[in-house]
């Protein structure tokens, strides 16, 4: 990956959080507060407007920075979550860029982080997911979309065990987590944004 | 839904700059942060930090003055502030004998508190946290949410760290008071977000949620509206259950943000009568808007086993723009 790639994700990622901010917030309400879509677009909102800033930087500098803006800015849980996913992610690829040992250092840190394990219904589902497909089968990045598809709606089957979807019980059940959903913007932002480049390598 | 406001998207902030015009005498709020502190910070004791989402005023930013809090920082509307604005707090707060968090029992709160207190400590400041969940309405204590019962936390510790008490005393104090302290709400209407067109559940007009949290989330159960006797007994009895029957108790009783004061000392004078029927000493009552939700109508009920040692700290000396106490020997 390239700073600018990582920049087309950061704005293909916006993007589809913006569309979908009314949804998310939607979801949210149905298992907790209504306010998932405003806090992640504030979030990727602040990275986008950033980005100009962040040109020059390193790839692994940038990671950083979208991982201490997404705390400051996105709050609530999802914040420290995502932004640790991303810190994790800049000190893995700080040597080397291998999706396999980033993702799953990422995963990890996003489970300690939550105190969660995967099945629980979060936003981990998806991480852990997609990156246990990179680490078993490569870079297929319409692996990577369909595996984070798949691990967003199971979401919907299973009981909510952490957050506020927690306190619903076995009624949170039925409902997708609205985590899980804005992590797979994230990774359908980021099957894209590669898939492209590696069309344009073949050709 | 009307709304007194400019823009949804600016509200905490224009929310911290009418706080600070309003009560700028007393408190600052330090650039570039959402943090609201004392201008008189005092040179050696514990700091206490409190923090949370918005929405629930005058928590937090209206318990920062002396005997209470050092320092409070404001999420976004019901979300946690990010780790960095904790910090920003810690280091407001600290002036070398530590800092302690007192922090709600959300899992966003609670991770960035912990973020805060890792990089708190590695530029050398001492921090400790307590969790308040206080809330019985959910069985498993690991979930029970931080509710009214903090501020009454905010109050105990700040006057312990006031009274010249170590960072580990001050800890125990809140950890004492947290153990023997309960509480349960009931929503007579939902609250709607800023942000948001519709409120965050409907209620018909003779339904009414019990064991409802501070952020407009669904309770425990649904069931027809009450007389406030029926609910004084019903929150009294979900509260006593874990509770020493024998104690003596402190009451708070907090008004969710649209329920008239009118109807809140009905509310206390039905709960004062179950606690007698009950012969539960009640050594002292509270009652008004303490932590709100929006404009969530209806109220809360927080019982707290007091000692004498609680009592006193309870009514020693403070000055905050919420909650003032003469103090002991005044």
């Amino acid at each position: 990956m390239t700073t600018e790639q990582l920049h087309e994700w950061m704005k293909e990622t916006y993007q589809l959080i913006q569309d979908n901010k009314e949804e998310l917030s939607a979801l949210d309400q149905e298992v907790g507060d209504g306010d998932h879509g405003t806090n992640m677009n504030r979030g990727f909102q602040a990275i986008v407007e950033e980005l100009p800033n962040w040109a020059g930087e390193s790839l692994a500098t940038t990671l950083q920075k979208i991982g201490m803006t997404l705390i400051s800015k996105v709050g609530g849980a999802s914040g420290p979550l995502l932004g640790t996913g991303f810190m994790r992610l800049s000190t893995s690829f700080k040597n080397e860029v291998n999706w396999g040992d980033g993702l799953e250092s990422a995963s990890e840190g996003i489970a300690k982080r939550g105190k969660a394990e995967v099945g629980e219904a979060t936003l981990l589902d998806v991480w852990s997911a997609v990156s246990k497909s990179v680490r078993e089968h490569g870079l297929d990045w319409n692996r990577v979309a369909d595996v984070s598809r798949d691990a967003m709606e199971r979401t919907k089957e299973l009981e909510a065990k952490r957050g506020r979807g927690a306190l619903l019980g076995e009624r949170s059940i039925g409902h997708l987590d609205p985590g899980a959903v804005s992590s797979d913007y994230l990774f359908q932002a980021l099957a894209r944004v590669m898939k492209g480049a590696d069309d344009e390598c073949r050709t | 839904m009307k709304k007194l406001m400019n823009d949804s998207e600016q509200i905490v902030e224009e929310f911290l700059q009418g706080f600070i015009t309003v009560h700028g005498d007393s408190l600052t709020r330090i650039n570039g942060t959402n943090v609201i502190t004392r201008i008189d910070k005092v040179a050696t004791k514990v700091g206490i930090i409190s923090g949370g989402g918005s929405g629930h005023e005058p928590a937090h930013a209206g318990y920062v003055g002396p005997g209470m809090l050092d320092a409070a920082v404001a999420g976004e509307v019901f979300t946690s502030p990010g780790a960095d604005q904790f910090l920003a707090a810690i280091q407001a707060a600290d002036s070398g004998s530590g800092v302690l968090l007192v922090i709600k029992n959300y899992n966003g709160d609670v991770m960035n508190a912990e973020m805060a207190q890792e990089m708190a400590e590695a530029e050398g400041i001492q921090t400790e946290m307590i969790i308040v969940n206080d809330d019985v309405a959910v069985d498993d204590p690991a979930k029970r949410r931080g509710i009214a019962g903090t501020v009454l936390v905010h109050k105990i510790t700040g006057a312990a760290a006031e009274a010249g008490k170590s960072l580990a005393e001050v800890k125990q104090l809140g950890e004492k008071a947290i153990q023997k302290m309960r509480s349960m709400s009931v929503a007579l209407s939902a609250c709607t977000l800023p942000s948001s067109s519709k409120p965050s559940f409907s209620l018909a007009t003779d339904e009414m949620e019990v064991g409802i949290g501070i952020h407009g989330e669904q309770g425990m159960e649904r069931r027809e509206v009450m007389r406030s006797a029926e609910i004084a007994q019903l929150l009294t009895e979900h509260t006593l259950e874990e509770l020493d029957e024998n104690g003596s108790y402190v009451a708070l009783i907090n008004g969710m943000g649209s329920t008239p004061l009118l109807e809140q000392y009905v509310f206390a004078k039905d709960v004062q009568e179950q606690l007698e029927k009950r012969k539960v000493t009640l050594k002292k009552m509270y009652v008004g808007d303490y932590m709100t939700s929006l404009d969530m109508a209806g109220v809360s009920l927080t019982l707290l086993t007091v000692d004498d040692e609680l009592l006193q700290l309870l009514h020693a000396r403070a000055k905050t723009t919420t909650w003032t106490e003469a103090g002991n020997d005044d």
